[in-house]
């Protein structure tokens, strides 16, 4: 089977190339396309992982939700990109030693590293072989971690309240309906009975003085 | 030509390094550090579903899952901040963001 093989490369391949774009692109907006590619290989990456369930939640959340949220804030701020890519290369040697310094820690793990002998027996949930992957997470999901994801749900909600709250604002210019105002209005407030003189009619003039 | 957990482990490896990289290389665009910030999340996931996926735990996956909404969240409420941020003061430069002197 060269398949999974060729598929892996293909979409490792495609990842690593597609991050590299994210962060040494010129224009914003193209990084924000390079990451939903990166994100969709990811998913690809998953897929060959045996965790569909997985891959299909990232192409929904992350290409669906929060790369349009990066490209809605990107076409939405006004901002002058050019200016802030001023000291990329000025960055360039010191970041390029950081992350080497950094790689070459992980190959570092990655070379020397072995899975230890009491791994396999300490396996809290096995993957069971008779059912999806979507039913064997949901298995585990909401009985043993159930409190996990209520927690998750919880951030979830103050992450929006939290947005809401930090973009929400009033303009002055903004007529808006008030609604403890209407329901104060009584019948005393809001109409007067004048007595208009016969053949006279009323002034618009005079309208000042009847609104009180 | 078998694919195993160290092959897996290497992309997630590197994923993470671009992320630390593109912080560094971006230090004055708030933008790009978040995209690099989902980069590393992203790279946190894979190392999670492959040890899941080769060692046949589900848990890692579940673990997965909760990474995937706390970095939805933070987008979230960082791109708020970046708004309200570029509304006070017209730039989103991280050197200007010092109002509190800190």
């Amino acid at each position: 089977m060269i398949f999974p093989a060729l598929f892996f490369y293909l979409f490792a391949a495609v990842l690593i190339g597609s991050a590299v774009m994210v962060i040494a692109s010129r224009n914003p907006v193209h990084s924000v396309l390079f990451l939903i590619l990166a994100f969709v290989n990811a998913s690809g990456l998953f897929v060959l992982l045996g965790a569909e369930f997985l891959a299909m939640i990232l192409i929904v959340v992350y290409v669906g939700a929060v790369a349009v949220l990066f490209l809605f804030v990107i076409m939405m701020l006004d901002v002058d990109f050019a200016e802030l890519r001023e000291g990329f290369m000025e960055y360039l040697p010191f970041g390029l030693v950081i992350g080497g310094i950094f790689l070459a820690e992980l190959i570092a793990v990655a070379l020397g590293w072995a899975i230890g002998p009491t791994v396999s027996s300490a396996v809290t949930a096995p993957i069971p072989a008779d059912v999806s992957n979507t039913e064997a997470i949901g298995l585990v999901l909401y009985t043993r971690y159930i409190h996990y994801f209520q927690l998750s749900g919880l951030v979830l909600l103050v992450a929006m309240i939290g947005a809401i709250v930090l973009t929400l604002r009033h303009k002055a210019s903004v007529k808006r309906q008030s609604i403890a105002a209407q329901n104060a209005r009584k019948k005393a407030t809001a109409m007067a009975v004048r007595q208009v003189a016969s053949g006279q009619g009323l002034r618009e003039s005079d309208a000042a003085e009847w609104v009180k | 030509m078998t694919i195993g957990l160290g092959h897996y482990l290497a992309v997630g490896a590197t994923l993470f390094t671009l992320g630390i990289l593109g912080i560094f290389l971006n230090r004055k665009n708030v933008i790009v550090i978040l995209m690099s910030i989902e980069l590393i999340l992203l790279a946190v996931n894979i190392n999670l579903v492959a040890f899941s996926s080769f060692l046949h735990d589900i848990v890692g996956q579940v673990f997965a899952l909760l990474v995937l909404t706390v970095a939805a969240a933070e987008a979230a409420i960082g791109l708020a901040v970046l708004v309200v941020y570029f509304r006070n003061r017209g730039s989103i430069a991280v050197e200007d963001i010092n109002l509190m002197k800190g």
